[in-house]
């Protein structure tokens, strides 16, 4: 590996821990909205499903930038966190993960809504008639049933979180061990002659990431929708 | 225990407004479709909002339009048997069953193994509802109603997707419900059939109206409901008990206006049935008939006649205090001289009872849980 080797493990190291904040962190949020978009009519449904596909259209570059203007020390919300938490996500792994979660969120809400959509409603009908309260309706019923494409979308944003790289190096750059992703890397190695051999395994590595990630989901999601079609 | 809906709805192309009264026992909401039964369940389990209603189960105001009361359906405790059962698939039936239970309150329920014993569910319970027969989930459906510990149980059309076999296999476990439990139900049904073994007051629906309601053996030999009916399902009931069974296959039963004979009715002598006649199996004569091969021949006196568009007549006839239903040509009629007072014979040949025209009520002494 030419001396590149902890570099190489650091990159990985970081892009999964990355991915993961990112996934968990905006799971919850990606639920109610992919449940919202499903089920709910309100004004400004239009608006908020296209807020949350804009990351999928505009260049990721500009959705970087737009963070570093909202995050950056200078920024409403940079200034914000410092003030409350001494310190911004700017050029931190938090913002890497923020730029990774905001990039794969589209992705998420998307698998979540039609799993949501699938779900016959007049079983959460049923469950009320029984005399459970909604909260309980949507715990019991429609988050078992949702399982399969809630894990979908989790393994796809979390795929999408492992290459995310337009937005991550603009907001916050490329520093090795605190946001130098694998896809930072691959790009900071690219341009260091004699760097190909590292180059080639960080691309093995994570070629390796993403297909156990797919074969694990597969195998769960299997399971999952065994149970939930009653067989 | 009694329920009372008033309700007014507007739908695009379809106006209900409807009022009536279920007494404890079974109440079937029947009529065609579209005749608005679903509309009237669904407005009662709070899962539509009517435009104007009052709604009362015992002594709680479910909805009032008036007085701005809406009670949400989660909080009615109404046991909603829907037509396609609606079972949680990803939960076995030992769960279904028990999903409403935490929320009963300090209401009384009923024992889980009570449930399970008259339902038939025992062998059941560990499966998954993929692996259940549509009449299977049906049963299921109905404990799990149960099991919530309802002030009133809805069924909609609990048979409608089942054949015949299945609707001969739930029918008596719809009756020991019946007998069995102090729930009073709302039955919703299309089907003569189910509504003449179940019921104990008809509502008979039509085009969004109350056509006429009462006791189900008045309401269901009454020539007016013939139009919820349909004048080919058309039939009344006669309440008998089983006096013998016969070599030949034939079970005799007492009724009011003399004997019947039936095809064999798995019933111990001493029990009591219920027999729906359709109206188009009565054939009536003036004299006593002889040399026929029709077996059951009763007196009977004409009470009323309704003569429609086309070319029959329904005759509603006493015969010893029970109102019978036939359905005769208008010609016949005529010739005959059948108006309101004259005696005459109803004829009604024994095969044209169906299996699933006889109900057997509280199957006298018997094993019961």
């Amino acid at each position: 590996m030419d001396g590149f080797g902890p570099e190489i493990w650091q990159a990985i190291a970081l892009s999964l821990k990355v991915a993961f904040w990112a996934v968990a962190a905006s799971l919850p949020a990606g639920i109610l909205t992919g449940y919202a978009l499903a089920r709910w009519r309100f004004p400004g449904k239009g608006v908020l499903n296209g807020l949350v596909h804009l990351p999928l259209i505009l260049p990721p570059v500009v959705t970087g930038y737009l963070l570093l203007l909202a995050f950056g020390p200078q920024g409403p919300l940079g200034r914000a966190l410092t003030a409350l938490f001494g310190g911004g996500i700017a050029f931190r792994w938090t913002g890497a993960a923020l730029a990774a979660a905001i990039m794969a969120f589209p992705l998420m809400v998307r698998a979540i809504r039609l799993a949501v959509e699938a779900i016959d409603p007049r079983l959460e009908e049923a469950a009320g008639t029984l005399g459970a309260p909604p909260l309980w309706v949507f715990a019991t019923v429609t988050l078992p049933l949702a399982a399969p494409g809630i894990l979908a979308g989790a393994v796809l944003a979390f795929a999408k979180a492992m290459g995310e790289f337009g937005a991550t190096i603009t907001f916050v750059s490329s520093i090795p061990g605190e946001t130098r992703t694998v896809p930072s890397a691959i790009y900071t190695f690219l341009q260091v002659p004699g760097a190909e051999p590292a180059v080639l395994w960080l691309v093995a590595l994570s070629l390796a990431v993403a297909l156990s990630a797919l074969w694990i989901s597969e195998a769960v999601a299997q399971r999952l929708s065994r149970r939930v079609r009653g067989l | 225990m009694s329920l009372s809906v008033r309700l007014r709805h507007r739908l695009p192309g379809f106006a209900l407004d409807a009022a009536f009264d279920a007494p404890p026992g079974v109440t079937a909401l029947f009529g065609r479709s579209g005749a608005g039964k679903t509309t009237i369940v669904n407005a009662v389990a709070g899962l539509l909002r009517p435009d104007a209603a009052r709604v009362v189960i015992e002594d709680a105001v479910l909805c009032d339009t008036d007085a701005g009361i809406w009670t949400p359906p989660h909080r009615r405790r109404v046991g909603y048997v829907f037509q396609d059962a609606r079972l949680f698939p990803h939960l076995s039936v030992r769960a279904n069953l028990t999903y409403g239970a935490r929320f009963t309150g300090r209401r009384p329920r009923a024992p889980f193994d009570h449930v399970v014993g008259v339902l038939g569910l025992a062998a059941l319970l560990d499966r998954s509802p993929g692996a259940l027969s549509g009449g299977e989930k049906q049963r299921v459906a109905i404990g799990r109603a149960l099991l919530s510990a309802p002030r009133l149980l809805l069924l909609d059309e609990p048979l409608a997707a089942l054949d015949d076999a299945r609707k001969a296999e739930i029918l008596p476990y719809l009756e020991r419900l019946r007998d069995d439990t102090q729930v009073p139900i709302l039955y919703v049904s299309h089907s003569a059939v189910e509504v003449a073994r179940l019921a104990t007051t008809v509502v008979a629906l039509d085009a969004g109206r109350v056509l006429c309601a009462g006791p189900a053996d008045d309401v269901l030999s009454d020539p007016a409901a013939v139009r919820a009916i349909g004048v080919r399902e058309a039939g009344s009931v006669l309440t008998g008990i089983v006096v013998a069974q016969h070599d030949d296959g034939l079970t005799e039963i007492a009724v009011a206006a003399g004997r019947l004979l039936l095809p064999r009715i798995a019933a111990q002598a001493g029990a009591q049935v219920r027999v729906r006649i359709e109206a188009q199996d009565v054939l009536l004569a003036r004299q006593r008939p002889e040399g026929l091969s029709a077996l059951n021949i009763l007196p009977a006196t004409v009470r009323a006649t309704r003569r429609g568009n086309g070319p029959g007549v329904m005759v509603q006839l006493s015969a010893g205090g029970e109102l019978l239903l036939a359905r005769i040509t208008r010609r016949s009629a005529d010739a005959l001289n059948i108006v309101e007072g004259a005696d005459c014979f109803a004829v009604v040949k024994s095969v044209s009872v169906a299996r699933l025209d006889v109900g057997i009520r509280d199957a006298a002494p018997g094993p019961r849980s």
